[in-house]
């Protein structure tokens, strides 16, 4: 896999091709190849790259300096057998030893001539990295805005005309971008490989950062600072459009893509899976009844669950209401108190949907909800009618599928 | 010096002499040793078996990342796994390793010395390991940590796992190592021998002291923040958390404060242990005695100003970030001094390729790699993309872990004959050394293209592309398991029936090596003197 890796990068760099900027871009793809890097989508990667090559090329050569030394000296003062025997002059001896190995200092001149050079090269590695360290805080100011928040475990996007996404980020291509971060509870870190960017959100305050994408694509967000259980999956996806496109989008975004979908005239339950994709909840509980860090919505609504003390309840609007308030009151046993708490982060009406939803995901018919067992206590009948019945429309256990 | 270590034959006289491990057996009389040497062999027994324990943290850790979905474990389980790893090799192996057992055992020794300047306070010293290491087992009992051994907050004060024992504990370690650093720094200002001026002093000596002015300085930094981060944990006082009025960045700074120096607490004494072995394997003096000693005081104080490398993304402002990165230069320097100290101190010498050799070659390799992708780290640019990815894994496992780890292999088979006054097999150690560092390179290396591709770090589960880098970091690790698993048995089969070391089975130079092996109780019948430069092999006949 390395080795063939490798080979078709050599290969694709061979010299077949002409012109300077040819070879210049062989040398470059060379390079992204050997070391994996990804492709380079933004205006910066490239650059930021080339500075990368220059200081492992650097590197190369003094580690092959360094073993070339190792092993001349090796060669050459190799002493075959153990040593066995060690006799110490006198103090004041001045007889001349036999066996013994010189006195050898480094001369002064070939060590500060060496440091200094080498500091010389360190600091030349700095001034290149820093000019580009500060390019990269610094957006242009044509940049438009998009206002980027991290949530356990979602990145939500937001634009200043309006549209609102999660889960996934439009941006038009060749147009700089300025992300504002921030985050609603831990410290998150928004990294798109592809782009060579990366910026901390950081909860209580506003961070920023920019990029330029090339051209149309899609690309990753991922989450790069340890944010609790649901870390690894907390990805989204970036996607590079035209700009007449992405202005589009921006206009009338029902057309891209299944995020943010015109709700109007959409079941209460239909709207209640839109906001469990958006609310990030899909990240942890799945709908396909398979196990995730959270308990399946599979078959949930109107079952019995065993809690963390042992002591039983029945999933009903009550329980799923209070769970999204305060998760960790009543936990699930054998589930981890994890879940952050959307006090403050739903509207009612969001509620109502995502109960709704969770309802279509159950076989149990909703009467089943008032057969309780002999000696415990039912839930609310009242509040199971208070609410509109569940979507007529078979349930939908699509699983949900998110950006990786 | 005017006695000389014997010369041939060692003549292992049947004589049954009195030494420091047979001088009294009775646990109580272990319990209650103040004797430095007794107290680096328990230091030596504790820090084994925590690296144990933390590398069965990393295996099973390497395991998960076999594929990209969850395997063998949960979220949660690889979060506190990560943790626990870190916790352990960080404080309970890596900071305490070398300083404890082989700067206990060897410091009095190599100045001549009968003890260290506080005994008892030695021995609570290793108490206070021990609890610290109790606590943070209770702690991962109950629960563990899944903050990373960091311990960023607003996580950590909400996260629902048993952060406060591990906290708890990790602030008695802390007290462990700055017992330690006094008691090193007395020492050697004031029971030096006769004769034993500072710029006689054996650079191990150098090394134990730089690392003695980090453990003093900045550790008490570490148990604050670490109290208060309990504190907004169990009562949400909310000193960090932005909730409640507290700036989280304020931690990273504190921490980091405490944490880089920390780098350096670790990788000093390697680099002590490396400079004792490469004059003594190449049977020369030391090409820069001078440089050396620059550059270890150097990296100490050098390694305060530099914390901020590590906060490139944070938030922290653009001047401050330049600033840091150019200073974090200045390491680089020192660190560049002492490997051409340690290449040029081979030319001209007379090279016996002993294992503790062949560890020093893996220092160097993996030393030189990680100093240099630092370099590279610094130049701040790159760090953006690095930062948080595997990139810094790869970097900090070749430098920090690499480096002690080695240091610690070289420091145990350079003293094990001293110590326990046996030989172990040259030639199964050899192999063992070539596997361990092999398999330490095999791990690693992956994981500096893994960062370049952009895997963040600490993730359960990752995007599939990446699995073929993790297959082959996966099977490096299980070199390094075996590696060391083995190097455990042939050193314990040596000291069950392991052939008498004598004096000096180096045929060395310095005091440590003028008495016999294993020590007498009291180190020296009368007090050394000293009127020669230490590695002054040009003095000496010697074949």
């Amino acid at each position: 896999m390395i080795v063939t890796h490798t080979l078709s990068a050599v290969f694709q760099a061979g010299p077949h091709q002409r012109g300077w900027a040819d070879v210049l871009e062989s040398v470059n793809e060379f390079y992204r190849r050997v070391l994996f890097l990804p492709e380079q989508a933004s205006t910066v990667a490239a650059q930021i790259d080339h500075l990368h090559y220059l200081e492992i090329t650097v590197m190369f050569a003094a580690a092959g300096a360094i073993a070339l030394a190792v092993i001349i000296f090796l060669a050459r003062y190799h002493h075959a057998g153990n040593h066995t025997h060690i006799d110490l002059l006198d103090e004041g001896d001045t007889r001349d030893p036999t066996l013994a190995t010189p006195h050898v200092n480094a001369p002064l001149v070939l060590e500060f001539g060496l440091y200094a050079g080498l500091f010389g090269l360190f600091v030349l590695f700095w001034v290149l990295g820093y000019r580009q360290y500060v390019e990269l805080l610094v957006p242009p100011t044509k940049a438009i805005d998009i206002f980027v928040t991290g949530k356990q475990w979602v990145w939500q996007f937001a634009y200043p005309q309006g549209p609102a996404t999660a889960g996934i980020l439009y941006v038009p291509a060749g147009q700089p971008v300025r992300i504002v971060l921030t985050s609603r509870d831990v410290i998150h870190s928004f990294f798109v490989p592809q782009f060579r960017v990366k910026r901390d959100a950081v909860p209580g305050m506003y961070t920023e950062t920019w990029f330029e994408a090339s051209r149309p694509g899609t690309y990753n967000v991922l989450c790069a600072e340890l944010c609790g259980v649901g870390h690894s999956v907390m990805r989204a996806g970036v996607i590079v459009l035209d700009p007449q496109d992405f202005q589009r989008w921006l206009e009338g975004r029902s057309q891209f893509g299944a995020d943010v979908p015109d709700t109007t005239g959409a079941s209460l339950a239909q709207r209640g899976r839109i906001m469990a994709i958006q609310k990030g909840c899909a990240r942890c509980h799945s709908v396909d009844g398979s196990r995730a860090t959270g308990p399946t919505w599979r078959n949930l609504y109107g079952s019995w669950e065993v809690l963390e003390g042992g002591q039983r309840v029945f999933v009903d609007e009550a329980y799923i209401t209070r769970s999204m308030m305060e998760p960790g009151r009543d936990i699930v046993a054998g589930f981890p108190n994890v879940m952050p708490s959307f006090m403050g982060l739903v509207a009612p009406g969001e509620v109502s949907a995502l109960v709704a939803y969770m309802r279509s995901l159950s076989d149990a018919p909703v009467d089943r909800a008032t057969d309780s067992l002999p000696g415990e206590r039912g839930p609310n009948p009242a509040s199971v009618r208070a609410l509109p019945p569940a979507s007529p429309a078979p349930a939908d256990t699509t699983p949900v599928r998110l950006p990786r | 010096m005017t006695t000389t270590a014997s010369p041939r034959p060692p003549a292992p006289a049947h004589v049954e002499t009195k030494n420091y491990l047979n001088a009294e057996t009775t646990f109580r009389s272990w319990a209650t040793t103040t004797d430095h040497k007794r107290i680096g062999v328990l230091f030596l027994a504790g820090v084994t078996l925590s690296a144990m324990l933390g590398g069965t943290f990393a295996l099973l850790l390497r395991l998960e990342l076999l594929t990209p979905e969850a395997d063998v474990m949960t979220a949660m389980t690889y979060n506190r796994l990560f943790t626990l790893h870190g916790v352990v090799m960080v404080w309970l192996f890596m900071i305490p390793a070398i300083p404890g057992a082989f700067g206990n055992f060897m410091v009095p020794l190599m100045i001549g010395a009968r003890d260290v300047a506080f005994p008892r306070l030695n021995l609570a010293s290793f108490y206070f390991y021990l609890s610290g290491a109790l606590l943070v087992i209770a702690g991962a009992i109950a629960g563990g940590a899944d903050t990373g051994w960091t311990f960023y907050p607003p996580y950590s004060a909400q996260t629902p796992t048993a952060l406060v024992p591990v906290l708890a504990g990790v602030f008695v370690l802390g007290i462990s190592s700055t017992m330690t650093g006094l008691n090193f720094i007395v020492t050697i200002h004031t029971l030096r021998t006769a004769g034993m001026t500072w710029w006689r002093l054996p650079l191990f000596v150098w090394a134990i002291y730089a690392t003695s002015i980090i453990l003093v300085l900045a550790t008490p930094v570490l148990g604050l923040s670490l109290l208060l981060v309990a504190i907004d944990h169990a009562f949400a006082l909310g000193v960090f958390n932005p909730a409640h009025g507290g700036d989280p960045i304020l931690y990273q700074h504190l921490f980091w404060f405490y944490s880089h120096p920390a780098v350096y607490i670790m990788i000093l004494p390697a680099m002590g242990v490396i400079s004792e072995v490469v004059p003594a394997f190449s049977r020369k003096n030391v090409f820069s005695y001078r440089g050396i000693v620059i550059a270890s005081v150097g990296i100490a104080l050098v390694g305060f100003l530099t914390w901020g490398h590590h906060m490139f993304t944070s938030g922290m402002s653009a001047f401050d970030s330049g600033a840091f990165g150019v200073l974090s230069m200045f390491v680089a320097i020192f660190s560049a001094i002492k490997v051409f100290t340690w290449v040029g101190t081979l030319y001209r010498g007379r090279i016996t390729l002993s294992t503790p050799l062949l560890y020093f070659f893996g220092f160097l390799f993996l030393f030189a790699f990680g100093g240099m992708t630092g370099v590279a780290l610094a130049s701040t640019s790159l760090d953006v993309h690095w930062h948080d990815t595997y990139f810094i894994v790869a970097h900090f496992h070749f430098i920090m872990v690499g480096g002690t780890m080695m240091g610690f292999m070289a420091g145990l088979h350079f003293w094990f004959p001293k110590m326990f006054g046996r030989l172990y097999s040259q030639r199964l150690s050899a192999v063992v050394a070539l596997l361990a560092i092999s398999g330490f390179i095999l791990t690693f290396t992956p994981q500096f293209l893994l960062g370049n591709a952009g895997m963040p770090r600490r993730y359960h589960t990752y995007p599939a592309e990446y699995q073929p880098l993790n297959i082959i970091s996966t099977i490096g690790s299980w070199a390094i398991g075996a590696g060391l698993l083995i190097g455990l048995l042939y050193l314990l089969v040596a000291l069950w029936r392991g052939k008498p070391a004598g004096s000096n089975p180096w045929n060395l130079l310095g005091l440590e090596w003028s008495i016999s092996s294993p020590p007498p109780p009291h180190n020296f019948e009368e007090p050394p003197k000293v009127w020669q430069e230490p590695y002054d092999y040009w003095r000496a006949r010697n074949d």
